[in-house]
């Protein structure tokens, strides 16, 4: 019985859907450029996204602006006159204390800081992230534990003994003294990217090359570096940002005529002497802000893939 | 040909002898820095130092003074309200971005490069801009009242009840943009079929999202939960370029509390205690997580 | 002959883990030898000890009967082919070739030589200015055994090296393996879970589970006298079928009794005296029960078609019988619809018994 009653639903079914061929609904299902569910997306995301935009705007026309019109006018409106002043004086005789040579002396000191850091600190991690991936020996791992929770104590309970210890070798307030610093704190999260990356390329080539009979070194830089340039690419990055924008070690391991740009920046700005000149403030906030900016502007992806490959996986 | 004679074991400590050289660097960061410092600062925060690091124990009595500078007070009430709604908000408005950009939507790398740019930025220039968008004179609040709300009030930073959020405006501008990221790769590791069966069998959307996705995210959660949280407790420069801890002390954090007693008021003893009380803040945050994260796996 | 490898007493664990115990064996000179099991048995761990990529606990292991248990990779005389491929993705297949020979610093001329060698035997002349990103799987697979090739080693290793490879694919290369080893007349050690792989190539098959070798023999003397329950379920698609029963004494005869039903056991050999009561296990294979027309005279039993599967060349028949269930391969020619009754016969002399207890041969 139910079997056979089965059956007739079946082909009533069927005569229904033979009854509207040609006729009922067919091909794409048309939708709506402006559905509710669109409205609501994309209007949240650009209120959002205005948010996000708001100070960069506000910092590029500010800077673009004379001191009277910034008295007169409100920080939003764009520039009726628009003169680069600011930024020259920015750049090249605003004060931070006794020096009036701008943030050009800063922004010197930082490339001067950037570079051996950022080549130093990722040569070092890279090499022990290809050891603890490929070499791993007991008690390695520990070593590597404790480096990952290190990365995330306080910078300010390990700073003073390091600052004793550098004074102690003679390279506190140097340039020496601040990348070893750098090295040292880059050191976490370079060593997690590079042995999580080397760990993510398939073992049986590290067995190949052994088999080949290719050491260590060899192994490195015919095998290892060749197939690691996306992954450098992004620690690179990382760094550069990072060391661009730290403040802290900046402060605590330079002397005022070695300051990074950051430390100069605040100096300038937060100075207590003379007259707010808001305008050349936000034109040395962004001359300060750019290198990172252009960084992410220029990496894209890779900057996302950097940041989330280290602290995902982390 | 060949010698018939077995190869002799060579010593253990020099087997792979480069690969053991080349580990010296992460080695000694680990032991001497990371270890050896935190050790070091821990152990003299029970001394009297002063100007420079003695030697001489005074049990407790460093940090006795601590709790009873008012200074400290604010710096940690400050570090509450700061780290709780900083919390809260970068993780809903992070998860909501995230949620909207995963709808299939045009123009996504554009909205990406929008919300994450500001982390790229540092907190230097990131406490400057707000510092001079939130100028009562220029900024949000002139512009208010310049268009007809002329008792519309809004200087967090130079009144001490609401400076602290004031800082906060700003750090979920630099921060939010990274958690978004987080969650969106969260989002996309999700199984693209988990989605297909929920739509079969009619479940609302945000139903999918709470009651199945946000519980099948939880790992991510929490991974962003203790990133954001100890990052948190180490805010520093923010506040001394939005502030400078004022009006006043009252958006002293602890960071800077220890910076300050260490590097300007020469007084070693009250930093080392401040940051020994800092380390055990991060402790108390991050070591249920890792025992969670990874000392489930090993007995698993 | 001499022994090729031999491995004494060889014991590998990772902290409470073992993965291999006491493990014992003997390959000859110039022999295909083929470590079978599923996944996690220790195949491949055998074979990284083999090849120096993992330190064993404990034992030795013996190339050309040189001690190598602690000499590098590189000084044992193999060489190794892996599943991967592993072939080093920067560089071309011709430096794929000669990488090895480089680092070991041999004069240019005698690496030409043996590259174009291995290019020749493995025909990939063409491609040796490719790199491995534009071949084919099958390519890929020739230049990483080309790799092994040139090192001109005693002991060629494979770790599954057909595994990534489809069905069409995976079977034209074991044939050229084959083909490979009957022309260099090496030793072969070759690591798969494929058991069509494992007796197609092998002169000997060693089935390996929890680290311990379970059998070591010639593949037809692995697939009609297994050793012990396991191996026997192990080799054979579909598996052999088993019932659980006992030895009993039916009018004087020894039978096999389950459910009521018994089994002659007239033609089985076994050294053993068989007990009347004891425990035991029959194995039958599909391919060795007779059906219908087929069945040669003796005893015969009655059983009901539940699932047919047709494949082509044969028929494979899931028939009810006594309670159980058994698998039956029959000819490809003839149908049978679910509900049809059949006559099957079963030739003892191919069944193996197994006790129940221990799980071993009787």
């Amino acid at each position: 019985m139910a079997n056979i009653s089965a059956l007739n639903q079946t082909a009533a079914g069927f005569d229904a859907v033979s009854d509207q061929l040609g006729s009922g609904p067919r091909g794409k299902k048309p939708r709506r450029t402006f559905s509710g569910r669109n409205i609501v997306i994309y209007g949240t995301l650009f209120v959002a996204a205005v948010y996000y935009l708001l100070p960069l705007y506000v910092m590029v026309v500010t800077s673009l602006k004379g001191m009277p019109e910034i008295r007169l006018g409100n920080i939003f409106s764009p520039p009726v006159e628009i003169t680069f002043e600011p930024w020259v004086k920015a750049w090249a005789s605003a004060c931070t204390g006794l020096n009036c040579d701008g943030l050009s002396r800063g922004f010197g000191n930082s490339v001067r800081i950037l570079l051996p850091s950022v080549v130093v600190s990722i040569i070092v991690a890279s090499v022990s992230g290809y050891a603890l991936a490929n070499w791993r020996f007991k008690g390695a791992d520990l070593f590597f534990s404790i480096l990952i929770v290190g990365a995330f104590i306080p910078y300010q309970v390990m700073i003073y003994p390091i600052v004793i210890v550098l004074r102690e070798l003679g390279i506190y307030g140097t340039l020496t003294g601040l990348v070893v610093v750098h090295t040292i704190f880059g050191m976490p999260i370079l060593t997690l990217l590079f042995r999580n990356y080397f760990t993510s390329l398939p073992e049986e080539l590290f067995k190949a090359a052994r088999i080949d009979g290719a050491g260590f070194w060899q192994i490195y830089f015919r095998i290892m570096l060749p197939m690691s340039l996306p992954i450098f690419v992004v620690a690179i990055i990382l760094q550069v940002t990072g060391i661009w924008n730290d403040f802290l070690f900046g402060v605590v391991f330079t002397r005022p005529d070695t300051y990074p740009m950051t430390v100069q920046l605040n100096n300038i700005v937060n100075s207590v002497q003379g007259v707010k000149e808001y305008n050349v403030n936000m034109a040395a906030t962004l001359l300060t802000g750019a290198v990172p900016l252009f960084v992410y502007f220029v990496s894209g992806r890779l900057f996302v893939r950097g940041i989330a490959a280290g602290a995902v996986k982390g | 040909m060949r010698s018939t004679v077995p190869a002799g074991r060579p010593n253990r400590l020099f087997r792979n002898l480069n690969s053991k050289i080349a580990l010296i660097p992460m080695i000694l960061t680990a032991l001497v820095v990371f270890l050896g410092g935190t050790v070091w600062t821990v152990v003299y925060s029970f001394t009297r130092s002063g100007l420079l690091p003695r030697l001489t124990f005074v049990g407790l009595d460093q940090y006795e003074r601590l709790w009873a500078a008012p200074r400290w007070i604010i710096s940690i009430q400050n570090l509450a309200i700061y780290g709780v709604l900083s919390l809260i908000f970068s993780l809903v408005i992070g998860f909501i971005l995230a949620a909207l950009m995963d709808q299939k939507i045009r123009f996504e790398n554009t909205f990406r490069t929008i919300f994450l740019y500001p982390f790229a930025l540092s907190f230097i220039v990131t406490g400057l801009v707000w510092q001079w968008i939130l100028n009562p004179e220029f900024g949000v609040q002139s512009v208010v009242r310049s268009i007809g709300f002329t008792n519309f009030t809004f200087d967090p930073l130079y009144n001490s009840q609401i400076v602290i959020y004031g800082v906060l405006i700003a750090g979920l501008w630099q921060g939010t943009g990274l958690v978004m990221c987080l969650m969106l790769a969260g989002l996309r590791g999700i199984d693209e079929d988990i989605w297909k069966a929920a739509r079969v069998d009619g479940i609302p959307m945000w139903r999918t999202y709470l009651f199945i996705v946000i519980p099948m995210m939880r790992p991510v959660f929490i991974t962003t939960l203790v990133l954001i949280a100890s990052g948190i407790v180490k805010v520093y420069d923010l506040v001394v370029a939005q502030t400078s801890g004022g009006p006043g002390i009252a958006s002293e954090v602890p960071a800077k509390y220890v910076y300050d007693y260490m590097f300007q008021a020469q007084n070693l003893g009250q930093g080392f205690a401040a940051s020994t009380m800092m380390l055990i803040t991060v402790a108390i945050i991050v070591i249920p997580w890792a025992y969670l994260e990874f000392g489930g796996k090993k007995r698993g | 002959m001499a022994n090729s490898v031999s491995i004494r007493d060889l014991s590998l664990s990772f902290g409470a883990v073992t993965v291999l115990k006491d493990l014992n064996l003997d390959i000859r000179d110039g022999e295909f030898l083929v470590l079978l099991g599923s996944s996690g048995c220790g195949k491949s761990t055998l074979l990284n000890c083999i090849a120096g990529l993992l330190e064993p606990t404990d034992g030795q292991i013996f190339i050309k009967d040189k001690n190598v248990t602690w000499e590098e990779p590189k000084d044992r005389g193999i060489g190794m082919v892996f599943q991967s491929y592993a072939l080093y993705p920067q560089m071309t297949v011709e430096k794929n070739l000669s990488f090895g020979l480089q680092v070991a610093k041999m004069p240019k001329l005698e690496i030409d030589k043996r590259v174009a060698r291995a290019a020749e035997i493995l025909q990939i002349g063409p491609l040796l200015k490719r790199r491995p990103a534009a071949l084919s799987g099958g390519q890929r697979q020739r230049v990483a055994i080309g790799r092994a090739l040139v090192r001109d080693v005693d002991v060629f290793l494979f770790d599954e090296p057909l595994s990534n490879l489809d069905a069409k694919l995976r079977s034209e290369l074991r044939v050229e393996i084959k083909r490979l080893h009957q022309q260099l007349k090496n030793t072969m050690i070759y690591v798969t879970h494929d058991q069509i792989e494992a007796l197609t190539l092998a002169d000997r098959i060693a089935i390996m589970k929890s680290g311990v070798i379970q059998q070591l023999d010639d593949p037809m003397v692995i697939y009609n006298r297994p050793r012990n329950l396991f191996v026997a379920g192990f080799i054979g698609s579909p598996s052999m079928n088993f019932l659980r029963g006992e030895i009993a004494n039916a009018n004087d005869r020894l039978v096999f009794r389950t459910q009521g039903v018994d089994f002659s056991l007239a033609g089985y050999q076994t050294s053993e005296t068989l007990v009347p009561g004891r425990k035991v296990v029959l194995g039958v294979r599909p391919e060795h029960i007779a059906v219908d027309g087929d069945v040669q005279g003796g005893e015969r039993h009655e059983a009901v078609v539940d699932i047919e599967e047709p494949m082509g060349a044969d028929n494979l028949l899931w028939l009810k019988h006594a309670g159980h269930t058994l698998a039956v391969r029959t000819g490809g020619a003839r149908r049978y619809a679910p509900g049809t009754r059949l006559t099957l016969g079963f030739d003892m002399s191919l069944a193996s018994l197994f006790d129940a207890e221990t799980e071993d041969r009787i």
